[in-house]
């Protein structure tokens, strides 16, 4: 438990992607099974025991203090398992159990048992294995790193055994590995056999395109490629398998539960690539819906019945993977495309429809259809080769992507914050804003975005200087910087597309924002205004 | 209530009457007595300032030789006549030179502990505990959340992260006055015995540490001129907190940033100052040590300051005590 709690704090502290890879991987190395297997499954969400309620341990923390000065301190401390953990009082400290013999326990355990171990444990612990204990045992436990890096953390510890496992592999095996994955870590280390991926539905890694470099593009053989449009909605995998019906992310999270509808619609044999829209049937065929329609939908646990109706998902499928009982992935592109017609013809055509084939003479028409695309949704072409099979990962080579050039506004700085890893200690991150009307005449900035990309190291310097001569207020670690009508630093800020949101006081949210330009020649009377930005939504 | 007590709180400071005196009072006064060197007790500008000579030797270095227009040492336990009281001080366990001062005036005795620990610190004096019937306590660890854990432990965290990385350095945010050489000595006990590399402005502070006998190792400014890049891997170097968030510390290789402080004991404020190796090390009583040393002493009445006062008045009242905040102004009550 101890190893694992330090683990969890090591996380929380840890900024950068690389630092946490390494944190898990040597945690897998270290901690015996069934230990690591329990921390992998809390890391990917797959461990969830909910034996106490949150509530019931703060009243018997507040008993053993006074409920004033549990209070007191939960309202310093803001966070409920931390202050569970620091103020109860503990009467020794002994040899914390395992976290493998705690999870089993615990899950074992009726409510009144599993409340009474919980407090002789709480007893006995140090604060650090009390607040892992608190979030376990409440089923309130996030790692704060996602499934994808718990699984290259996999790949990694593998690798430092001399054992080469790609983490598509790992992944291609997951959904049939079940905690505390004996076997899969067996296998990892050399000890034993690639575990059977044989559960029904399983996900298949998905395959990604590269950016098409544009002076890539005089010597490209257009006659060889699938042109496809690149919509900007979620790319899922959906399987329907022996009855078994997952919808995937692209990572592999199992993403059913947020789409009832759509997998209520998946009645068939196989497994289909595609993007996941807002689509209403008109009879004939589908229309998409905006991206904001596409936002009603996602990040929510569960759906009501009238966001069901009013943005119905639907599915506009690119590739066949699995038809029916065969795996066809290794077929060409041009092949699974035929079976790929014939698969979703036999399919609810108010759910699904097939990403139509575009025609471009030469490079230039490519460009006219990648210019002006039919779709706000649209954010570009792809281009596939017909002889390509699907492959995990981002093979370099059979796909490309060729994005819309971004939009592009001027924007005033506002509020500047430190960034973190290497950046830590320089202020990179930053809100900036439009006009809501000309300075002049009384218009003032409003914030429409935040971007922490898009400058060199060297800008970055100049930035964080500029910040540093020109604060003008402070609330918390943010830094308010001046910007008048005549003072201040514009940004050429490019976006990838606009939403309308009600969230925001601009009435706008931007997609992937970031520093495109520094404008320091620019003075920020002529920025941008934010009806111009508002012309852009569509 | 003690009826016609001889220390009432005022806008500069706690006000003795009988002496014509202030405590660590914040604005300029005539006559001022002052605890300990941290500046939100020991300001410039006083007439005339009563303290122990290490505190007045680290205002001299702080503030400079003219902070005062008059200074008077007080020896430990020595009484000191002022008007119709009565003063002496006595080792808080702070920092270097840290008082308590106690004041008996009219059959009367309060004494004022300043900012104290009970914990040994083998960089100065240690806690004594003198009996009163007024004993007015700090309360910045005041909340049972705060329990700090063995500072030899903390410190193993350090030797733990240059053991598993050699090739980088761990940088460790520390005040400068007090905290930054009780982490070096913890360092050396431990048997650190590297150099350490220090921030400029901490240096002539671990001087007069070191010349009061107080034995730090070999301590070197951290400036890039005096060693390349390379040089600090694998090293400490120990910095001011805002040095440690700011531009300082990109000087040295892939840093570990560490911060020494009380406050450390909660995850989200590490997080939030950017702090990837916590160091619970305080300089200030945890609760523990705070609710133990008024049991210990007993004192009729207990006044609390700077800190969280609600939270240590209302344990006063569950263990049948008298207290009351004093709610002092100008004093840091976040700091560490």
């Amino acid at each position: 438990m101890h190893a694992f709690s330090r683990l969890l704090e090591a996380l929380v502290l840890t900024p950068s992607r690389n630092g946490k890879l390494d944190l898990v991987a040597d945690f897998f190395a270290r901690a015996p099974d069934p230990d690591r297997g329990y921390a992998l499954a809390a890391i990917t969400g797959d461990l969830d025991i909910a034996a106490v309620k949150g509530a019931t341990l703060r009243s018997l923390a507040a008993e053993r203090v006074d409920a004033e000065l549990f209070a007191l301190s939960y309202d310093f401390v803001g966070d409920l398992a931390e202050t569970i953990a620091l103020i109860w009082p503990s009467s020794s400290t002994e040899a914390t159990p395992p976290l493998g013999e705690v999870v089993e326990t615990l899950s074992r355990a009726t409510r009144p048992q599993a409340l009474k171990l919980v407090t002789q444990w709480l007893d006995t612990m140090e604060p650090g294995d009390r607040y892992a204990l608190v979030k376990l045992a409440t089923g309130g436990l996030r790692m704060g790193v996602s499934a994808r890096l718990a699984k290259q953390a996999l790949a990694q510890f593998a690798a430092a055994r001399g054992t080469m496992i790609a983490v598509e592999e790992i992944e291609e095996i997951w959904p049939a590995q079940t905690p505390p994955y004996r076997a899969l870590f067996a296998w990892l280390e050399g000890r034993g056999t690639r575990p059977s991926g044989h559960a029904l539905a399983p996900f298949r890694p998905v395959m990604l395109a590269h950016p098409l470099e544009e002076d890539a593009l005089a010597t490209l053989d257009l006659g060889a490629f699938q042109i496809e449009w690149k919509w900007d909605g979620i790319r899922v995998q959906a399987v329907s398998d022996g009855g078994v019906r997952r919808l995937y992310s692209r990572t592999g999270d199992d993403i059913s539960t947020a789409f009832p509808d759509l997998v209520a619609a998946m009645d068939f044999e196989g497994a289909l690539d595609g993007e996941l829209l807002v689509g209403h049937f008109d009879g004939r065929a589908l229309s998409i819906g905006s991206f904001s329609d596409l936002q009603q939908r996602l990040n929510r646990k569960s759906v009501a019945p009238a966001l069901l109706r009013q943005y119905p998902a639907c599915l506009r499928a690119y590739d066949l993977l699995v038809d029916g009982p065969d795996d066809v992935r290794a077929l060409p592109l041009a092949e699974r495309r035929i079976r790929l017609d014939r698969f979703a013809a036999t399919l609810d055509p108010a759910r699904f429809d097939v990403s139509p084939v575009l025609n471009a003479a030469d490079i230039a028409a490519l460009g006219q259809l990648r210019a002006d695309p039919p779709h706000g949704l649209i954010e570009g072409v792809m281009l596939k080769r017909r002889d390509s099979a699907y492959l995990a990962g981002r093979p370099k080579g059979p796909w490309f992507k060729w994005k819309r050039d971004a939009m592009t506004v001027d924007a005033v700085l506002m509020y500047a914050q430190r960034g973190h890893g290497k950046r830590s200690g320089f202020y990179s991150d930053y809100t900036f804003g439009c006009w809501t009307d000309d300075p002049s005449a009384g218009g003032v900035l409003v914030p429409v975005g935040k971007a922490y990309s898009g400058f060199t190291d060297e800008e970055l310097k100049r930035i964080d200087k500029f910040v540093r001569d020109n604060t003008v207020d402070r609330h918390g670690p943010v830094r308010v910087v001046r910007a008048t009508a005549d003072f201040g630093l514009v940004f050429e800020v490019a976006f990838e597309g606009l939403n309308a949101s009600a969230r925001h006081k601009s009435g706008v949210a931007m997609r992937f924002p970031r520093i495109a330009r520094l404008r320091f020649d620019k003075p920020p009377h002529e920025a941008d205004r934010l009806a111009t930005l508002k012309q852009l939504l569509r | 209530m003690i009826a016609n007590p001889i220390l009432v709180p005022r806008p500069e400071g706690l006000w003795c009457e009988a002496g014509r005196f202030f405590i660590d009072p914040v604005r300029a006064v005539d006559r001022a007595l002052i605890t300990h060197a941290h500046s939100d007790h020991a300001r410039p500008g006083h007439a005339h300032v009563l303290a122990t000579r290490q505190t007045l030797d680290i205002m001299a270095i702080r503030m400079g030789e003219r902070f005062a227009a008059a200074t008077q040492a007080a020896q430990w336990g020595e009484m000191i006549r002022i008007g119709d009281a009565s003063v002496s001080f006595h080792p808080a366990g702070h920092v270097l030179g840290s008082a308590q001062i106690r004041i008996e005036a009219n059959g009367q005795v309060i004494v004022v502990s300043g900012d104290y620990k009970r914990r040994a610190d083998p960089t100065c004096a240690a806690f004594e505990p003198v009996a009163c019937d007024v004993f007015i306590t700090e309360a910045t660890f005041g909340l049972p959340v705060f329990r700090h854990p063995d500072t030899r432990d903390e410190i193993t965290k350090v030797l733990d992260v240059l053991a598993r990385s050699p090739e980088r350095s761990v940088v460790i945010g520390a005040y400068a006055l007090g905290k930054a050489q009780r982490v070096i000595r913890a360092l050396r006990d431990a048997g650190y015995d590297r150099p350490i590399h220090l921030h400029g402005s901490m240096i002539p502070l671990c001087a007069y540490y070191q010349s009061q006998g107080i034995e730090l190792g070999d301590l070197r400014p951290a400036t890039v001129e005096s060693g390349r890049r390379g040089d600090f891997s694998g090293g400490v170097i120990i910095g001011t907190p805002s040095a440690i968030a700011d531009k300082w510390s990109r000087r040295f290789p892939d840093p570990v940033v560490a911060f020494a402080s009380g406050w450390m004991r909660i995850r989200q404020r590490a997080k939030q100052g950017g702090v990837e190796l916590p160091l619970i090390i305080s300089d200030h009583s945890d609760w523990d040590e705070l609710t133990a040393t008024i049991s210990e002493l007993n004192p009729q009445e207990v006044w609390v300051t700077h800190g969280r006062e609600e939270a240590l008045v209302r344990w006063c009242a569950l263990h049948q005590r008298v207290a009351r905040p004093l709610n002092l102004v100008g004093y840091e009550d976040e700091a560490e």
